[in-house]
Order: structure tokens, then C-alpha cells, then sequence
């Protein structure tokens, strides 16, 4: 018995002084933080003011970033699951209920949601293979040339420098039908500057984007236009990407007698693989999101004179945000999510592929 | 034997594979005739070579003169357009017997539709909304970025890497995820139909935070402690030597924000309603739509030609500024 309470008291005992040893310490402790915190307050006052001058320097760009990029991105998910959902300002005090009934709205949406989407998908999945090839094919011969090449690079950039609504405009008009509104095709000489080419070469005229023209000859147009667009930025990446290529590579392939194609193939290609990833992404990401050169042939309303619809997603959000005819910012800022989940999808994958393509 | 060690020599430069080498073991076997033939075959396969060599060149030169015309050719048919008559462009009274050749270039040169297109346009309205917008949000941006950059680079502070992480995560949004949101707000706000709306909402650029970041800290961090044992004050020190070694990087940033205000198109449109703060996009799509059988095409491509000519002027002198940024940041704006 004796054995077990003298176990019981030294354990006890024990216990109790090393918790008061512990708490001993912790105040000493304490007591001298504050102390010194105190003291290098009074002393280094300059020292503390270092420790948030940083933030003092952010405080323009926070404030800003804070209204206008961080609060809009909770925001928007918000009114998207706010059924129904129209700006306060219009219909002051009313309550909504949360729900899903924006996405079930955009997704019903035959007449102008799921064509947006159809246009999109076409325009981005045809323009984006077209203009990267074409950029390929046209940044390895700038490479093979000596003589002109800063000349013609110029050249091949200078549809970036331009306005695209303003060039697009100019795309209607040389796909413009002059001449007779009524269009025979065997009055050839009156069907404007792009059917002159095409005759010349033994095509025939096509009603591009006049009244009577038809869904795909309208594509076509707008393809056209955007893979110029697209190309000046990709031909600079890519020129870029093949100048830093090490030129060993090249010398041993001809050393070996490798024949062109497969120089090309086994070893530009390869080499270039990061550049290409990073065009296609962008270009992919700038596809989705395809807006003003549409308006700029087509017009605001995104009609063309043959009455199809080349509506894009932007377009859709656009015009849902009109105060007078629109569906409301709640609809928008669903069909904002979903055009981001496609988004977000299509890069991961477009990642996934070119880290399994990629020689780095 | 000397003349052929020449031409062995000739050779070989002209050919880096097997052959030469073997051309000089024939040779100092010393078989003179044998020597000879070998050197007429080198030489019509290094012609072949050549001949092959310069007709590649050729047709890389062919083909990229043909897509430099195809790149070029909206711009020249845009001037063309617009140096034509109405009644030329559409073949009607007068002109109905232009022959295809003559479609392509102006019989006449009208003047007069750069006249009509400025005062049907209001351009001049256009050019100062869009200046004042693109100087003055160029101005703002710069100071925020140049500020917001050394913070970055330079000072260190609590929270300073999780908040630039924070920052460079938003980027991967798309901007009408925002849009939306601020639509809401300037609208709330009541700031609709003003400068501040077109300037305020877009005035931070992450993107150029983070360029300009990269560009401080290959600065080297000597200088700066130089400068502080001389008792310089952090701003004095930003303004005497990190912006002048940044300059490139500050000069693209300008040239893209304002062709950034040049281009923009989305969110003008949502918030001005009012014509006196049009932007020029804006104005080229409202005042010259394409309404009726006949728009009025050669008006509007005088007004396209004097509304891209600035664009091509800014690109002329500061080609070197423009490729550079965009290649790096690879955005339009």
C-alpha cells in the first residue's frame, strides 16, 4: 500500500512541478517578447514601417485588383446559382433563390445559346490546326532564308498591329458581292474582288456573305479572316523557337544525309514541341473566345445578310448583359462558367498531351 | 598534282560527306586519269547540289512571296476601296464595263470619301475619347505597375509570395468572368457614360506586374543596398535607376496598353451608351453599319484606312519594342 501511494505521490508531485516549471518558463518567456518587442518598437520604430512598406507600395493595385478581379470572380459564380438573377440597380430589394435554374436555362436555349456554342466549337477547332500549321510552314522557310528575312518577317507581323474590327470590315468588303444584288452566277464579272481570284484560278464564284449566302460559305469567311489574325503571333513564337534551336542538331542530320522531310519531322518538330504547345494552347484559349471579328464582318447583331447566326459565346454573354432585351446577368454569368469550363478542359488536355509530346 | 589538291580543296568545302576523302586517296595514289574523271564527277555532283540548293531557295522565296501578298493584300485592297467612287465600287452607272483587272485598282482617286468618312464618323470625336482613355489609363497603369512591381522584386514583407501566387492564379480567368461582376458594379455606381469607366475597371494588368518583376530582379540587388548605405530614399532609387534599366520592358508595356485602348471593343460597348464617349472601334461599328443592299463601303474603308494608320505608325517606329513584348506576353492589349 505504502509502495503504491508513494508512487501515486511521486508521480503527483512530479507532475505538478513540471507543469509549474513548464508555465515558469512559458512566462519568462513571455515576458521577455514583450519586453523586448516593446523596446525595439520604441528604438527601431523605421524597422516596423519596413515590415509593411510593401504593402503601402501595393495599395493602389490591391484596392483596384480587389474591386474590379477578386470580388467579380466570387461574385459571378454567386449570381450564376441565383435563379433568374437581374442587376439590383434595375429592380431594386428583390430576392432570389439559389438554384441552378441559369445553367438549365442556357442549355436549353436553342435559339442563341447552343448555336454560340456550335459556332465556337467549329471556329475554334478548324482555325487553331489551319493557323498553326500554316504559321509552322511559313516560320521554318523564314528560317531557311538569309537575304529579306527581316523584311518579310516585318511583313508577316503586321496583321497584329491592326484593329479587328476595323480589318474585318475590310474582309466584308472584299468578300462583298458588287455589282447586281441580284446574283446570277453567269454574270460573272460583277461578283467582287475575292470570286475575281477565284475565277481566275478556275473557281467558281460563291455567294460568300450576301443575302442568300448559306451557313458554311459565311464560316469559311470567318475562318479565313481569323486564321490571318492568328498567324502573325504564332510565326513570332515559333521563328523565335527555331533561331534557339542549336544548330548541331542540324549539322549531324546533314552529315548523316537525313533527307528534308524527315529533318523537319524527327528533329524541328520534336524541338519546337514547346513552342507549338504554347501557340496551340493560346490559340485554343483566344478561339473560345472569339468575339470581335465576328462583329467585324458580320455586324453587332453577329447575322449575316443570309440570316445565319454566327453568335459566339462572348457574343451570348455580351448580349445577355443588355439592360433592355437581354436574359439577365444571372444567365451571362452562367454561360461565363460554362465557356470557362470548356476552357479550363481543353488546356488541361492540350497540357496532358504536349507533356507527353514534349522533348523538354 | 598541285592544281587538283586545289580543287580538292574546293571540294571539300562544297561537300562535307564521304566523297573528297576519297578523292585525295585516288590522288596521292597518283593515277592522273583516274584523278581527272573523279574530279568532273565531284564537280557535276556539286553542281547538282548547288543547282538543287538554289531551286529550294527559289521556291521558299516564291512561296512566302505569295503569302507576304495574301497578308498584304486586305491592306492594299482596303486603300484601293476607299480611293473609289461609290458608283465604282458596286459597277453601277458609268462603270458597269469594268474589266476584272480594272476591279482591282481605283480609276479615279476619290479623295473626297476620307472628307465624307471623317464627317460621317465624327472622327475626330473618336480619335480624342480614344487618346484620352489610352494616355491617361497608360499613365495610371504605369505608376500602379512600376509600384506594384518593386514592391515584388524588391522589399520584403509578410504574405509578399502567397499574394503574388494569389495574383498570378487569376490570370488563368477569362476577362468576361470579370466583365460581368463590373458591369454590375459601374452600374451600381452610377458611373456609366464617363471617362472613368472606360479607364478605372482595367487598370491593373497582373501581367505587367509580373513582366515588369522579372524585368527589377535581373537587376542586381547590390545596387539597391549601395543606394540605401548612401541614404537614398526607395523612391529616389526607383526613379534614378530601376526605371531607366527597365525601360524596354516599360516602353512595351505603354505600346500595348495603348494599342490595348485602340482595340477595345467588349467593354465599351456594355458601358457607354452615349455617343460623346465613344471609342474609335465603337464609332466604326455603330456609324458605319452595313444596313441596306448598298452600305456605303468606299466611306467606310476611308474611315478603317484612317483609323489603322496609326497603328501602322506607332508599328514603324517602334517595331522592335512591339515584337519584343509581344513575344513575351503574347496578348493583344
Amino acid at each position: 500500500m505504502a509502495k503504491v501511494t508513494n508512487f501515486f505521490h511521486t508521480v503527483f508531485v512530479k507532475a505538478i512541478w513540471q507543469t509549474f516549471f513548464v508555465k515558469w518558463i512559458w512566462q519568462t518567456f513571455c515576458i521577455a517578447w514583450v519586453h523586448d518587442a516593446f523596446w525595439k518598437n520604441l528604438v527601431v520604430k523605421k524597422w516596423k514601417f519596413d515590415r509593411w512598406k510593401g504593402w503601402v507600395y501595393l495599395l493602389p493595385a490591391i484596392i483596384l485588383l480587389a474591386v474590379f478581379t477578386i470580388y467579380p470572380i466570387f461574385n459571378t459564380v454567386r449570381i450564376a446559382f441565383l435563379d433568374d438573377y437581374r442587376n439590383a440597380g434595375h429592380n431594386a430589394g428583390e430576392v432570389y433563390t439559389m438554384g441552378i435554374e441559369n445553367f438549365r436555362w442556357v442549355i436549353k436555349d436553342t435559339l442563341y445559346f447552343l448555336p454560340a456554342l456550335k459556332n465556337t466549337m467549329l471556329l475554334c477547332f478548324i482555325t487553331v490546326p489551319i493557323s498553326t500549321f500554316l504559321a509552322l510552314l511559313i516560320a521554318v522557310c523564314l528560317n531557311a532564308i538569309k537575304p529579306l528575312r527581316r523584311f518579310l518577317q516585318t511583313i508577316f507581323f503586321l496583321p497584329y498591329v491592326t484593329n479587328s474590327i476595323a480589318i474585318g470590315m475590310v474582309f466584308m468588303a472584299m468578300f462583298n458581292v458588287t455589282g447586281h444584288v441580284s446574283i446570277s452566277m453567269d454574270n460573272a464579272q460583277t461578283l467582287g474582288v475575292v470570286n475575281i481570284f477565284l475565277q481566275a484560278i478556275g473557281i467558281e464564284p460563291i455567294n460568300w456573305i450576301n443575302a442568300g449566302s448559306t451557313y458554311w460559305s459565311n464560316m469559311a469567311v470567318a475562318i479565313i479572316y481569323i486564321v490571318w489574325n492568328a498567324l502573325p503571333f504564332k510565326i513570332l513564337i515559333l521563328l523565335g523557337g527555331l533561331q534557339s534551336v542549336n544548330k548541331q542538331y542540324y549539322e549531324a542530320a546533314k552529315i548523316d544525309g537525313t533527307p528534308r522531310w524527315r529533318v523537319f519531322t524527327r528533329i524541328t518538330v520534336p524541338l519546337l514541341s514547346p513552342m507549338l504547345a504554347y501557340v496551340v494552347i493560346t490559340g485554343f484559349i483566344g478561339g473560345f473566345k472569339e468575339y470581335s471579328s465576328i462583329v467585324g464582318i458580320f455586324g453587332d447583331d453577329m447575322q449575316s445578310a443570309g440570316g445565319n447566326t454566327l453568335q459566339t459565346m462572348v457574343g451570348y454573354i455580351q448580349n445577355s448583359l443588355d439592360p433592355m432585351s437581354g436574359d439577365g446577368e444571372g444567365v451571362a454569368s452562367a454561360a461565363a462558367l460554362i465557356l470557362f469550363a470548356i476552357i479550363f478542359v481543353v488546356t488541361m488536355i492540350n497540357l496532358y498531351v504536349s507533356k507527353k509530346k514534349t522533348h523538354y | 598534282m598541285e592544281e587538283f589538291s586545289n580543287e580538292n580543296v574546293e571540294v571539300n568545302e562544297a561537300l562535307p560527306e564521304n566523297e573528297p576523302q576519297t578523292t585525295s586517296e585516288e590522288n596521292s595514289i597518283g593515277s592522273l586519269v583516274e584523278g581527272v574523271m573523279k574530279e568532273q564527277d565531284i564537280k557535276k555532283v556539286s553542281a547538282k547540289q548547288r543547282a538543287m540548293k538554289i531551286a529550294v531557295q527559289i521556291g521558299l522565296y516564291v512561296f512566302l512571296g505569295i503569302m507576304a501578298l495574301i497578308v498584304l493584300f486586305p491592306f492594299y485592297y482596303m486603300l484601293a476601296i476607299s480611293l473609289k467612287e461609290f458608283n465604282e465600287y458596286y459597277l453601277l452607272s458609268g462603270y458597269e464595263n469594268l474589266s476584272e483587272l480594272q476591279q482591282l485598282y481605283p480609276q479615279t482617286l476619290a479623295w473626297h470619301n476620307y472628307v465624307d468618312a471623317f464627317k460621317t464618323g465624327v472622327l475626330d470625336r473618336l480619335f480624342f475619347n480614344t487618346l484620352y482613355v489610352g494616355i491617361v489609363s497608360t499613365i495610371l497603369s504605369l505608376v500602379i505597375t512600376v509600384l506594384s512591381a518593386f514592391a515584388f522584386a524588391r522589399l520584403e514583407f509578410k504574405g509578399k509570395n502567397a499574394l503574388f501566387a494569389a495574383l498570378l492564379a487569376t490570370m488563368m480567368i477569362p476577362g468576361e468572368l470579370f466583365t460581368i461582376t463590373n458591369y454590375i458594379t459601374v452600374y451600381n455606381l452610377g458611373w456609366e457614360d464617363s471617362y472613368k469607366v472606360l479607364i478605372i475597371p482595367f487598370l491593373v494588368s497582373i501581367f505587367y506586374i509580373y513582366l515588369l518583376k522579372q524585368n527589377f530582379q535581373q537587376i542586381p540587388n547590390e545596387l539597391y543596398l549601395a543606394a540605401k548605405v548612401d541614404g537614398t530614399t526607395d523612391l529616389k532609387y526607383l526613379w534614378k535607376v530601376m526605371i531607366p534599366l527597365a525601360m524596354p520592358t516599360i516602353i512595351s508595356i505603354t505600346i500595348l496598353k495603348m494599342m490595348g485602348a485602340w482595340n477595345t471593343y467588349l467593354w465599351p460597348k456594355l458601358v457607354t451608351n452615349d455617343e460623346k464617349y465613344w471609342l474609335i472601334t465603337i464609332g466604326l461599328r455603330q456609324k458605319f453599319k452595313a444596313e441596306g443592299a448598298k452600305p456605303q463601303i468606299p466611306q467606310q474603308m476611308a474611315a478603317v484606312a484612317m483609323v489603322s494608320a496609326p497603328l501602322f505608325l506607332v508599328f514603324i517606329f517602334l517595331r522592335k519594342y512591339i515584337m519584343k513584348g509581344v513575344s513575351r506576353s503574347g496578348i493583344k492589349g
